[in-house]
């Protein structure tokens, strides 16, 4: 498949070099290399059905108003939640700003997610407790805390943990990813860099960030790279388990490329209409991540009509409940504005709140 | 007491944190088998190993963002940042998340990170190898930034900025690691002065010089000669740039009445300028003469040929003094 967009060229990458379990029409491909076992896959479908409805949702609620922004994940359902379920919850997961399947995994309620982008709060989850970091929104800065924190399990010899750090195909163009390649291979660090390359950075298209495919990129760095069918559940989790698996065990780092697309924008601020073609959009619809497990459920008779209309009334359900939690998310008092700068007293920062405090009751006398 | 040079007393007050807290850890480049380009970590990594202290690629950006990473997972990392002017690729790193993860996640993270950071010009050296940045992470909210002068200092310091649950910038000057002087390795550690406090290096009544880092001995020597021309100068070294120790500040200038402030970095929109600003603000009536500023030029640094007429000296600070007198 070639679609043109723009200037550049989206190419389908070659048959030989994806892995899919999957085929978009939802033919089960096995591969040996990649067994899958036991694995719940009405789960992934009924997980993959919950997060597009939070991101039909979020979209909804910031053309309301009630969000500043929101990141949609429109289309990446499956590499998220078949990364996000083959972790282990020892794991610990370092995600970007779009990971919303990813913490759906790790058992974070969105709307602490939607906390963020409605501008009550920085996302404070706490990252420990849900093994799930805080967003982090400069591109490929958290490919390094990652790979610091597997140093840190590998000082803690903890060989039942591993850690894996999400990021795009705009984030391979920084530094600090190229660093936490190197350093991660250098160190052996038990980490997995999953790139969601989404095809594009707001609206550069992967061309203008890498001559060669992003997977092989870490063979310069001396670990393996493996691209995956991103819009396949099957192989994003098995790929993933696989991964994880070896970081463990002490062979390292891996690369996996989920190759998959944005059918989104950008954020709600973006039109993609201005730097791509609705043709290749329709394309990539045929490939889509939910629909091709919908098939294959529904032709293998594991589901059943029942089973569709009651993941169908539990999205239903979320959506509503997420909508509600969301208006009344009060905003936070004003003098929370001080807090959590620092761990202790801080002269400077302490005489600024207190003249703040002074000044805020200045009007509350006034009014009296 | 011992007499020990900056440097050693650097390296001691590590090995105490790291005898203390098996979490604490040194990382950098070149500090492990070499024991750093200046000797500060010298012996660290032969005694606590090199999961301890860390050789690191060469990459300041992941130096940081690492340690990030090695602090959320409970570790104490101190990190070498080799020269002053090598620390802006982990700048990203130290402003956007360092800098700001406590604040983010309302207080749930805690990153002690230490960077230490050789600062200052007077050695001689190429560019990048003299620079004074403290102002931007003074400029940062989140972190804290010390600066340290002497052999007692440097020992104490640098094991409270280990302990702090922040991240502490810790600026060493540079051309002062061979001086030597006394230090008490023996006195308790809860004893020394806290670290967001400035200390009284001499008492004087007529003129307050605040400055940190190389210059307080410069300063304290401006302090000796200009007694020879009746003036008492009380000196007084910050340690702290952030938060400043405004107590300390400004209960010298309501005494004096008159401030100068010496450092390296440029004058234009440095540390003096916001001491400047807060001293007016606060003892405007007691002053009898504007807060006057001696510092770098606003030029990069220069040649080494030329740091000597770049580099406050004690006749720059003796003339501050002078005009501050003029009014």
């Amino acid at each position: 498949m070639t679609v043109q967009n723009g200037g550049a060229t989206t190419v389908a990458p070659q048959d030989s070099e994806l892995i899919q379990l999957l085929t978009p029409e939802g033919e089960r491909n096995d591969n040996p290399d990649y067994p899958l076992g036991d694995v719940d896959i009405k789960g992934m479908y009924r997980d993959m059905v919950m997060v597009r409805r939070l991101d039909t949702e979020a979209i909804a609620l910031q053309r309301q108003g009630e969000l500043g922004i929101w990141a949609s994940l429109l289309g990446q359902e499956a590499a998220q939640i078949g990364s996000g379920r083959a972790l282990s919850p020892k794991d610990m997961a370092f995600p970007s700003y779009r990971e919303h399947g990813v913490a759906w995994c790790r058992g974070l309620d969105p709307v602490r997610v939607l906390e963020l982008f409605r501008g009550v709060t920085s996302g404070a989850w706490d990252p420990e407790e849900h093994k799930f970091h805080l967003y982090t929104i400069v591109i490929g800065d958290q490919t390094l805390h990652a790979t610091g924190y597997a140093m840190g399990i590998q000082r803690d010899t903890a060989e039942d943990e591993a850690v894996i750090v999400y990021f795009g195909d705009g984030a391979t163009s920084q530094g600090d990813v190229s660093e936490a390649f190197a350093w991660a291979s250098v160190f052996n660090a038990p980490v997995v860099f999953f790139c969601q390359n989404n095809q594009y950075a707001i609206s550069a298209p992967q061309e203008r960030q890498s001559r060669i495919p992003l997977y092989q990129r870490s063979r310069g760095f001396g670990f393996p790279g493996v691209r995956v069918d991103g819009n396949d559940v099957l192989a994003c989790y098995a790929v993933t388990k696989q991964a994880l698996r070896a970081a463990r065990e002490g062979q390292g780092p891996t690369l996996i490329e989920a190759f998959t697309y944005r059918m989104g924008a950008h954020t709600t601020t973006d039109d993609p209409t201005r730097y791509r073609l609705a043709s290749e959009l329709e394309a990539w619809r045929l490939r889509d991540p939910i629909e091709r497990v919908r098939s294959y459920l529904a032709r293998t008779g594991q589901a059943n009509a029942a089973f569709f209309e009651q993941v169908d009334a539990e999205a239903k359900e979320l959506g509503a409940r997420i909508r509600a939690a969301c208006r009344e998310l009060p905003d936070p008092p004003p003098m929370t504005v001080f807090d959590h700068v620092y761990s202790g007293a801080n002269a400077i920062l302490d005489a600024e709140r207190a003249e703040y405090q002074a000044y805020l009751d200045g009007f509350e006398e006034a009014a009296r | 007491m011992t007499k020990l040079t900056l440097s050693r007393a650097l390296n001691e007050g590590m090995r105490r944190a790291l005898e203390a807290d098996p979490k604490a850890m040194i990382m950098g480049e070149d500090v492990g088998k070499l024991g750093g380009v200046f000797r500060v970590t010298d012996g660290l990594q032969k005694d606590f190993g090199e999961h301890r202290v860390l050789d690191t690629p060469l990459a300041e950006s992941g130096i940081v963002g690492t340690a990030i990473g090695l602090a959320l997972r409970g570790y104490r990392p101190v990190c070498e940042i080799q020269f002053d002017g090598f620390v802006f690729p982990a700048t990203d790193q130290i402003v956007s998340q360092l800098a700001k993860m406590h604040y983010r996640s309302r207080g749930r993270v805690t990153l002690p990170v230490v960077i230490r950071i050789p600062f200052g010009g007077g050695i001689g050296a190429v560019e990048h190898h003299s620079e004074s940045p403290e102002v931007f992470f003074a400029h940062t909210p989140g972190l804290r930034v010390v600066a340290c002068s002497d052999p007692a200092e440097a020992f104490a310091m640098i094991q409270q900025a280990i302990a702090c649950d922040d991240p502490v910038i810790f600026f060493e000057p540079k051309r002062r690691y061979w001086d030597k002087g006394e230090v008490d390795t023996a006195a308790p550690l809860e004893d020394a002065l806290p670290l967001d406090k400035a200390r009284t290096l001499l008492p004087g009544d007529d003129v307050t010089v605040l400055s940190y880092g190389a210059l307080v001995r410069t300063c304290a020597e401006a302090a000796v000669a200009a007694r020879e021309d009746g003036r008492s100068v009380e000196v007084i070294d910050l340690r702290s740039l952030s938060p400043l120790d405004m107590e300390t500040i400004t209960a010298s200038v309501s005494r004096t009445g008159r401030c100068v402030v010496v450092h390296e970095a440029p004058v234009y929109a440095g540390l003096g300028a916001e001491i400047a600003a807060r001293v007016t603000e606060q003892c405007f009536y007691h002053l009898e003469a504007p807060v006057l500023r001696v510092g770098g030029f606003a030029t990069p640094y220069p040649p080494a040929q030329l740091e000597d007429h770049y580099l406050p000296d004690l006749d720059r600070i003796l003339d501050a003094v002078d005009r501050s007198f003029a009014f």
